[in-house]
């Protein structure tokens, strides 16, 4: 269970003063499978406790950090020169925390413009050398706050458009931060910018935390700051919430359409209630193009919930949703079975709900699911966004075909209940896959399903792009990715697989570090298929033996027999559960994919 | 507010910092009377003492306090 006093709305000064207490909280429950994670904080002023709030967020998210903390102000000796404790500790990400206080030299206003052009170079060549060694050294994701705006303005309204002001300056070295990010994948931008914005610049910049603390963000603010940084680590390790469950009588529209009918309840532009409901539909709508999945949960008639859709001035279409559960059911049934027929798990849903009551009942019932306290109408969209469910960390041509995808395996579904035999069924999919090493096309892809896969996935090994991209890279390795289309459409991406050559008493032997397939493609053989490629390019390489490993989780229970499935004999298991298989070269093969066409 | 009611609050504010509900501080406790009470924890307490009393301590106000009780008087003259 997640702390809700970590979720937004949250009492920023009961967290700081707590925060002892709510690490205790936090590791002391149970259940909670955690990955582990180094992060190196490289500071250009104090980080102390940027680090220890940071650490309560990650925690609640599911992801235990292990952190490198640089001295004082040493983030650019630190990441140009290195040292050997941050080169042992060989971070899996690295946070750059500097702020508009680390600029050394603003513009004056007797500088001409070559001068302020070359300022601003200066300043750049700067960050460019940090970020170019630490990827050189490290390979792994970096995070980098853009620079706050000033809490004063030495040219009043002119700052922000004369070369010379210190707000414009530094809007332009934003501006060169971004155009790097747009064009460097495993880099991102801690927006702090926005986030001082809404907090309140002065407040934030406060100069008695400077001159006392060298804290550069007042300490007040730290959590609002910490907040917002841990939604990009959570979202680059695959724990982005996937898809909504939306209440509606008073959730998508105002009134209850099965009592006021549906001509009367509020929707569309007649009056502001109307107008407030329909920014909210168009919020909702929005995320669609995000790969977010749209579903209901509503106690209603099913007939009345449609006509409430059927509105012409309903922003939102009963077409948008991938699956309506209008009854009378409990909504944490209706949210269970809806996460059951589209094959994601019930805590990848956020429940938004005007009904305090029903929101106590969907999250006593659905556990790690997300529900905000939305409040009011007016508050909707900011409740729900300032908890960063959904934070975008680079949009895969994935996310924008995932609703269409979803939708087609539900099609599927109805299909394969028309055939007696199941062979006859896959046959009649006309499955065509492509099975082939990792390529730069489909890197963020393939991490992203290394980070979310949890029920198919016979190791749960995690990696950043970054670790993708080396495996991709090493001659010892083979890696394969699998994409599967057939006639209802593209499946992307479904299939992961990677292991690395390894010398055994002068024998080669393949070990088999990581298997996964996305359930969306359950029962469809595309794991076979998967193997007889692996099994080919093992076999070309002169390798005799190849070893599978099986590690139990509390999700993977369904791939527990994968490798007898595959033919692979038993040779050892540990008391945990944890099973290791072999597959001889030297003996047939004997391929069990009956209907994928491969290449 | 008085002086008692005044240790009352920020006897629960250091058990909160510290999370120690046995913290019991005084006119003469040190920081070297406190567990953890380093510099860095130092100005978490001062924030969570600002945050709680509603007050704000001036940038001379809070180096070189000796004690707790010196600490009490300053946040009495806040106070008003």
């Amino acid at each position: 269970m997640s702390l809700k006093e970590l979720e937004y709305p949250f009492d920023s000064d009961f967290i700081l003063r707590k925060k002892k207490a709510l690490k205790r909280q936090l590791t002391e429950r149970e259940g909670v499978t955690y990955i582990d994670k180094k992060i190196a904080i490289l500071g250009g002023s104090t980080t102390s406790d940027i680090k220890l709030i940071l650490e309560l967020f990650l925690l609640n998210y599911g992801i235990r950090p292990e952190f490198y903390e640089s001295e004082y102000n040493q983030y650019y000796e630190d990441a140009v020169f290195g040292n050997e404790e941050l080169d042992s500790f060989n971070p899996d990400l690295v946070f750059i925390h500097t702020t508009s206080r680390n600029i050394k030299n603003f513009p004056l206003v007797t500088d001409n413009e070559e001068a302020v052009n070359s300022l601003a170079d200066n300043e750049m060549s700067k960050f460019l050398q940090i970020w170019g060694k630490l990827e050189e050294k490290f390979h792994c994701t970096i995070i980098q706050n853009n620079f706050e705006q000033p809490f004063f303005r030495l040219m009043g309204n002119s700052d922000v458009s004369d070369i010379h002001g210190r707000l414009n300056f530094i809007n332009r070295l934003n501006e060169r931060f971004y155009d790097y990010a747009r064009s460097h994948e495993n880099f991102f931008i801690n927006d702090i910018n926005y986030i001082s914005a809404v907090y309140g610049i002065k407040k934030w910049s406060d100069p008695g935390d400077w001159y006392r603390y060298k804290y550069a963000v007042a300490v007040p603010a730290i959590p609002e700051f910490a907040f917002n940084l841990s939604h990009i680590i959570k979202a680059v390790y695959g724990k982005n919430k996937k898809a909504f469950a939306l209440d509606m009588d008073n959730t998508l529209w105002g009134g209850i359409v099965g009592d006021d009918g549906p001509e009367n309840i509020h929707i569309g532009h007649e009056d502001a209630e109307s107008e407030l409901f329909t920014e909210f539909q168009q919020y909702i709508k929005a995320h669609k193009d995000l790969g977010i999945l749209l579903t209901v949960a509503s106690k209603n008639d099913e007939e009345n919930a449609l006509a409430g859709l059927a509105r012409p001035d309903s922003t939102l279409k009963q077409d948008d949703f991938l699956i309506i559960k209008a009854n009378w059911d409990n909504k944490d049934i209706n949210i269970k079975n809806t996460a059951a027929e589209i094959n994601i798990g019930a805590d990848s849903f956020v429940f938004v709900d005007d009904n305090p009551v029903e929101r106590a009942l969907v999250e006593a019932q659905v556990a790690g699911i997300s529900v905000p306290e939305v409040g009011a109408p007016e508050t909707y969209i900011d409740i729900i966004d300032s908890n960063g469910y959904f934070e975008v960390t680079g949009l895969s041509a994935e996310d924008l075909k995932r609703n269409g995808m979803y939708k087609a395996n539900m099609e599927r579904a109805k299909a394969s209940a028309s055939f007696d035999d199941y062979d006859d069924y896959l046959r009649s999919l006309e499955m065509q896959a492509e099975i082939k090493p990792f390529t730069p096309l489909y890197m963020a892809r393939i991490a992203e399903l290394t980070n979310k896969s949890n029920q198919f996935n016979l190791t749960t090994k995690r990696c950043s792009q970054a670790e993708i991209e080396k495996f991709a890279a090493d001659p010892t390795y083979i890696t394969r990715y699998g994409r599967l289309e057939d006639k209802f459409g593209d499946n992307g991406v479904v299939a992961v697989s990677f292991g690395h050559e390894a010398d055994e008493n002068g024998e080669k032997v393949f070990l088999m570090d990581l298997w996964l397939m996305s359930c969306r493609v359950l029962k469809r053989g595309m794991e076979f298929a998967m193997m007889d490629e692996f099994v080919n390019e093992c076999k070309e390489r002169g390798i005799a033996k190849i070893r599978g490993f099986y590690y139990p989780t509390a999700k993977n229970k369904m791939v527990k027999d994968f490798y007898s499935m595959q033919g692979f004999v038993k040779i050892h298991e540990a008391e945990d559960g944890s099973t290791e298989w072999e597959l001889d070269l030297s003996a047939p093969y004997f391929s069990k994919n009956v209907a994928i066409k491969v290449n | 507010m008085t002086r008692e009611e005044v240790f009352v609050k920020l006897n629960e504010i250091f058990q909160d910092v510290f999370d120690d509900e046995d913290i019991n501080v005084n006119d003469a406790t040190t920081a070297a009377d406190v567990d953890g009470w380093d510099s860095l924890e130092h100005i978490n307490l001062l924030v969570a003492i600002e945050r709680g009393f509603g007050i704000r301590f001036t940038m001379g106000e809070t180096t070189g306090l000796k004690n707790v009780g010196e600490m009490v008087d300053k946040i009495m003259a806040h106070l008003g």
